[in-house]
């Protein structure tokens, strides 16, 4: 199975069950939405469940908090990531300081999906990451699967989630990447890592493609005789400080790579607690290979690979941390 | 339909608004006025934090309600509403609770602003300050309360300066191609904080865009409560129809400046304050059923009396309430 199809069949399913929940965004009725990611749900669960919303993605959010905060679980989907700068005052500003600003009386269950990511000739407006913005706000959470069984079971965690959640899919992944899914029911916690690649020589950290970027640099130095840990964050807001810094302690070396721009990333708060609560485990510097200093990824073919962090590149990073 | 204050209301079969009506309506505005007034005042001495007097708004806000029903409807409201907020249950000591920033504000624990988070039992929200952003949360709420099969109708309500915003216009757009039971009310008072109206727009006014979405807007003179009641429950009636919404211009007065932070001096003339301050939609009101026979002079005094004892005690009592536990402050960032 495909990315695409797990988060296909992660929705499809949560809508039969439950009838509260529904999906609305741009073209994702008669059109499927424009990855497909709805393809089918118009016929299947009609109009008043899959509603095609006119092109204004601050009422998309808006709509889903209002209808969030009476009772339903909306998904909304904003068509492309670099689309979500008009949701940001919704979501950052009003949905997630709904709970906390009535002291507990509301609650706003809603999931705001969004491919994100380049490596797909996208340039500056189809290829961007935005995850530190909504990573750096208490009462979100965020979530970055990489693989279809971690897709599908995280997003529907998100969807049965009491919080507003922001889940964000690589679109490179969608359908490049295939991976088993079990046939029956099963949810995956949101908040908790996961280790892909036991190791013990340098833990690298990651999420989305570069995750499988990651895995095929380390298999790469597994040849050169270098054992990587290999940790699948998952979700990027609330971070599993535990499994890190398990990690950390049990390699001493640490390497974290993303796509995202590097200067307050989510490499950099990693590296943070890494610093902070683990110090003591490190025989090298925390490491980080993530996006340049340009604020987006350009278009023509070797200037976007000039932007792209390539497995050869961490198979560099991963030689040196080791040698350090 | 009632009000939660139990003015019982709505025009009879023959489109007429009766005197006992009117007469609910009043006092629920004269205990309004005389809240906010005791507020005005407690922020100047320096006991109540940050006001946004809705003076001057009084008749659209607490006729708009009249003609809704609290318990069925649901009520976005902004941060000049303090009438919407009496109108639908919400006492002055609740009130007073969020002026002093006491433990028990029962909208937001006082971590907000005074008159503002939200009242879940009662269909009030009132979530943030920042401008407009509550237009499409209410229209989503009327999504929510169609798909549920829920007779029930949202007022939103924003000033004049909100309606220059795009979430304006996202969310009447929104609901009127959803054809969403949303009744907009625009409570025209001409500045947004010093900007008139007429660097606020380039049309005559708010309700003339209503065309724009394909959907009927009203100007109504947001002085007459009765007036107010009157487009109000017409626009709730198409609501509850499944006829989609309404935009109602409601045109007021703002008596006093912007906030208590505020001196609007600077940018409005004496001659327009002046002229501004007589044009009183609690007077008004109180002169029209004087003048109807529908009030006595003692009876108004009782009101009056009756509103500055409930006042009073909301006051002493909020004063005397204790502030939040600092220990509690990190709670309810995330559920479960």
């Amino acid at each position: 199975m495909t990315v695409i199809q797990a988060v296909r069949e992660a929705m499809a399913e949560e809508m039969v069950r439950d009838s509260s929940v529904f999906v609305l965004g741009e073209d994702i009725g008669a059109r499927g939405g424009v990855f497909l990611a709805t393809d089918g749900f118009l016929e299947r669960f009609g109009p008043e469940r899959v509603i095609d919303t006119p092109l204004a993605e601050s009422s998309i959010a808006g709509v889903a908090m209002g209808a969030a905060m009476h009772g339903m679980r909306p998904i909304a989907e904003v068509e492309f990531a670099d689309f979500i700068w008009p949701v940001f005052n919704q979501v950052v500003g009003e949905a997630a300081r709904a709970r906390y600003g009535t002291c507990g009386q509301v609650r706003v269950p809603m999931v705001l999906r969004a491919p994100y990511g380049g490596g797909v000739r996208g340039g500056l407006f189809h290829s961007q990451s935005p995850e530190a913005y909504f990573s750096h706000t208490p009462g979100l959470k965020v979530v970055a699967p990489a693989t279809p069984y971690d897709a599908k079971g995280l997003l529907k965690s998100a969807i049965r989630d009491d919080d507003p959640v922001i889940f964000l899919e690589h679109k490179r992944t969608y359908r490049l990447v295939k991976g088993e899914v079990p046939e029956g029911e099963y949810t995956l916690p949101i908040g908790r890592a996961d280790v892909k690649m036991s190791g013990s020589d340098v833990t690298v950290i990651s999420y989305g493609l570069m995750l499988h970027h990651c895995a095929e640099a380390a298999r790469a130095a597994a040849a050169d005789g270098t054992s990587v840990e290999l940790v699948d964050l998952r979700t990027l807001r609330p971070l599993d400080a535990g499994a890190i810094l398990s990690s950390c302690r049990k390699t001493g070396r640490v390497l974290i790579v993303h796509e995202d721009t590097e200067a307050l990333g989510v490499g950099a708060e990693v590296s943070a607690n890494v610093s902070e609560h683990a110090f003591e485990h490190l025989d090298a510097p925390v490491r980080r290979l993530a996006g340049p200093e340009v604020p987006a990824m350009p278009f023509s073919p070797p200037l976007e690979a000039q932007f792209m962090i390539t497995p050869d590149r961490i198979t560099a990073a991963i030689a040196d941390l080791a040698a350090y | 339909m009632r009000t939660a204050r139990g003015t019982a209301t709505s025009p009879g079969t023959d489109g007429a608004i009766s005197a006992s009506d009117l007469l609910g309506i009043y006092e629920t505005m004269v205990l309004t006025r005389t809240l906010d007034e005791r507020v005005w005042q407690l922020n100047r001495q320096g006991r109540a934090a940050l006001v946004a007097s809705c003076q001057g708004h009084e008749a659209a806000q607490v006729g708009s309600v009249a003609a809704l029903s609290p318990g069925r409807d649901l009520f976005y409201t902004y941060y000049r509403d303090l009438g919407v907020m009496i109108s639908v249950g919400m006492s002055p000591y609740q009130i007073m609770l969020g002026y002093m920033a006491r433990a028990g504000e029962p909208m937001s624990g006082a971590r907000q602003f005074p008159t503002q988070g939200a009242m879940p039992g009662l269909g009030l929200v009132n979530l943030s300050n920042v401008v407009a952003t509550h237009m499409p949360q209410g229209v989503g709420a009327a999504l929510a309360m169609r798909m549920q099969g829920r007779e029930s109708v949202v007022a939103i309500y924003f000033g004049d300066g909100a309606s220059s915003t795009g979430d304006c216009h996202e969310a009447m757009n929104f609901a009127a191609v959803h054809r969403l039971g949303v009744v907009f009310i625009c409570e025209n008072n001409g500045y947004a904080i010093s900007v008139p109206l007429s660097r606020q727009m380039a049309v005559d006014s708010v309700a003339s865009r209503a065309a724009g979405y394909g959907m009927p807007g009203v100007s109504v003179d947001g002085m007459d409560a009765g007036a107010v009641l009157e487009v109000t429950t017409a626009a709730a009636e198409r609501a509850l129809a499944g006829e989609g919404p309404t935009l109602i211009e409601a045109s007021v007065e703002r008596l006093r400046p912007h906030t208590g932070d505020d001196d609007d001096r600077r940018y409005r003339s004496p001659d327009e304050l002046q002229a501004a301050a007589v044009r009183d939609p609690v007077a008004a009101l109180r002169s029209h059923l004087m003048a109807d026979g529908a009030l006595s002079e003692a009876r108004d005094a009782e009101i009056a009396a009756a509103a500055a004892r409930e006042v009073d005690e909301a006051t002493d009592l909020a004063e005397a309430a204790p502030l939040p536990d600092p220990s509690t402050f990190g709670e309810h960032v995330y559920g479960g």
